[in-house]
């Protein structure tokens, strides 16, 4: 691995300082949490940051006192800091209590190890899993200007909002913030702004370098949850290609709030196949004012694949998509 | 850039140490090159294997992924560290009489992740035992064996034997 330098923040302002200090230095910098995906970059010598270099200097966001904690607040939503590990989240009593959705998509990540290292910002923000990109092609991730997966081995890829790259989102964490209707605060040299989860992805149409709004120097610092109605509830639900520790080949955050057996509305949001957390407003309208019956979750399963489009290798996507969702709303408004 | 290095001071296998490491070492490569504890595997050297895994303050850690200054101040336990002077961890012992390992590569890191569950939970089911270790790969075994190795072990423990090591 390139030698680094690593630095300690105590605050979130801190850090910014000192990332701005490095890069004003010549030197390429990246923010850390548990480092589960970038040392793995690193050691791969594939760029982090696109049109920069390896990075010289990491600073470490784990230090920064008190960005691990779950704190309610007075309306009954809860603000979580952008550092607590992906097992202190899914075991958190009131994120399971109110957001079960998130606990759920936190204990589907990857492997035990990785839950206790790995951080939700860092997961949020990781990389593309792309095969290319990682394995150092200069596709539009790394700064070039080809989706290889286009003409090659697509089988993981896109089949909702692609072009030119074709990557997909790899948290299972995002999609249920995007369903919760989560703010990220995000602290840059400017000062501190807010903005809606669904607003943090950017599509590679937007900007193909980039999977969210994220400048080199700004950092994801924590992550607000509306209070949740009365009577809402929430699942996640991921499909992978082995039982553990792998991506999703598609998975579902759904959030509904119920009055009765009959929905008031719901948020519906796809990972694993488009470049951002992927939602599917047409197949939300069904349930709007409905009883779920197996039949209306058919409906709705067919709806929120109504505009998928396959590659050359994905195309078996589209009905595990569909029934992922099928299944999970059904199960989640019929259960107790 | 030349490579800046760092006095770290960690608890290894019940010992104290202070080793100084490049800046960018893992505790992986602190263990094996620094402090010439090669029990643990390096085996993808990117979190796709389990091989690496330590205990870190009671977590099972892959080390591989972990920048050193993560352990600063904190206790490592490696494969090394399970037994006693005495005696195998019951592990090691249960993993020997059933059969649960075959070419080793994947045991250090295996017995750690069921060292740390041991630790937690006495008496674990089938179900957590497979989750405990669903991070850790094994190409040999198919993993019954090792199932049936580590409920051996609980009940071992359960029974008495004693754990002597650095865990213990
Ligand atoms: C074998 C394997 C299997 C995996 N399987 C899954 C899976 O099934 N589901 C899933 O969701 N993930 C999976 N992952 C990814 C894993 O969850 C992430 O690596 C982890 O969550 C990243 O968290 P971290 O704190 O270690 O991030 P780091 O590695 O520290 O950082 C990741 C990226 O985010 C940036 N970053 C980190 N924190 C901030 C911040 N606060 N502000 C701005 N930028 C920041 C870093 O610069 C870096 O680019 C897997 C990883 C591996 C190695
Ligand atoms: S060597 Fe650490 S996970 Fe493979
Ligand atoms: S015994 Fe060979 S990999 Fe497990």
């Amino acid at each position: 691995m390139k030698a680094f330098a690593n630095q300690n923040a105590r605050s979130v302002e801190e850090a910014v300082t000192l990332a701005q200090q490095s890069l004003q230095g010549g030197q390429s910098v990246s923010f850390v949490g548990g480092g589960t995906d970038l040392l793995q970059l690193m050691k791969d010598r594939v760029v982090n940051r696109p049109g920069s270099e390896l990075p010289d200097v990491l600073v470490n966001l784990k230090t920064v006192g008190g960005l691990d904690q779950v704190t309610p607040s007075a309306q009954g939503g809860a603000t979580i800091g952008g550092m607590i590990t992906l097992d202190a989240l899914s075991q958190n009593a009131l994120v399971r209590d109110r957001f079960r959705v998130l606990a759920e998509a936190a204990e589907s990540v990857a492997s035990p190890q990785i839950r206790k290292a790995g951080t939700l910002a860092g997961n949020v923000c990781q990389r593309p899993w792309c095969w290319y990109f990682r394995n150092g092609f200069q596709c539009y991730k790394a700064g070039g200007s080809v989706c290889y997966s286009v003409r090659g081995e697509n089988q993981l890829h896109a089949i909702f909002g692609g072009g030119p790259s074709y990557i997909v989102n790899p948290s299972d964490v995002a999609p249920a913030l995007v369903a919760l209707d989560a703010s990220f605060r995000v602290v840059g040299p400017e000062g501190e702004r807010t903005l809606s989860a669904a607003d943090f992805f950017v599509l590679p149409r937007q900007d193909a370098e980039h999977e969210n709004v994220l400048a080199d120097d700004e950092v994801l610092a924590s992550v607000e949850l509306p209070a949740p109605g009365s009577g809402m509830r929430s699942a996640f639900h991921k499909e992978m290609d082995r039982e553990a520790w792998t991506h999703a080949l598609a998975s579902a955050a759904v959030v509904l709030d119920m009055d009765g057996g009959v929905v008031r509305s719901a948020r519906i949001v796809l990972g694993g196949v488009a470049p951002i957390p992927w939602r599917v407003p047409e197949a939300e309208a069904l349930l709007a004012g409905n009883r779920v019956t197996p039949e209306l979750a058919r409906a709705v399963g067919a709806a929120a694949v109504a505009g998928a489009r396959a590659m050359s290798k994905n195309a078996y996507k589209i009905p595990l998509a569909r029934s992922v969702v099928e299944r999970t709303v059904l199960t989640l408004a019929t259960s107790a | 850039m030349s490579a800046a290095t760092e006095i770290v001071r960690l608890t290894v296998n019940g010992d104290r140490q202070e080793v100084g490491v490049p800046t960018h070492f893992t505790l992986l490569e602190t263990l094996r090159y620094a402090l010439g504890l090669t029990g643990s595997k390096q085996g993808c050297d990117k979190g796709d294997c389990g091989a690496c895994t330590v205990i870190l303050d009671g977590e099972p850690t892959l080390s591989c992924i972990t920048p050193v200054w993560e352990a600063e101040g904190r206790t490592v336990t490696t494969v090394e560290g399970l037994a006693s002077r005495e005696a195998p961890h019951p592990l090691q012992d249960a993993f020997d009489l059933n059969g649960a390992a075959q070419c080793g590569f994947c045991t250090p890191g295996i017995l750690c992740s069921a060292a740390a569950l041991l630790e937690r939970t006495g008496d674990p089911t089938r179900e957590q035992i497979k989750e405990a270790l669903a991070g850790n790969l094994c190409r040999c075994t198919g993993y019954t064996k090792i199932y049936d190795a580590v409920e051996a072990a609980a009940a071992a423990m359960q029974n008495g034997a004693s754990v002597g090591g650095a865990s213990g």
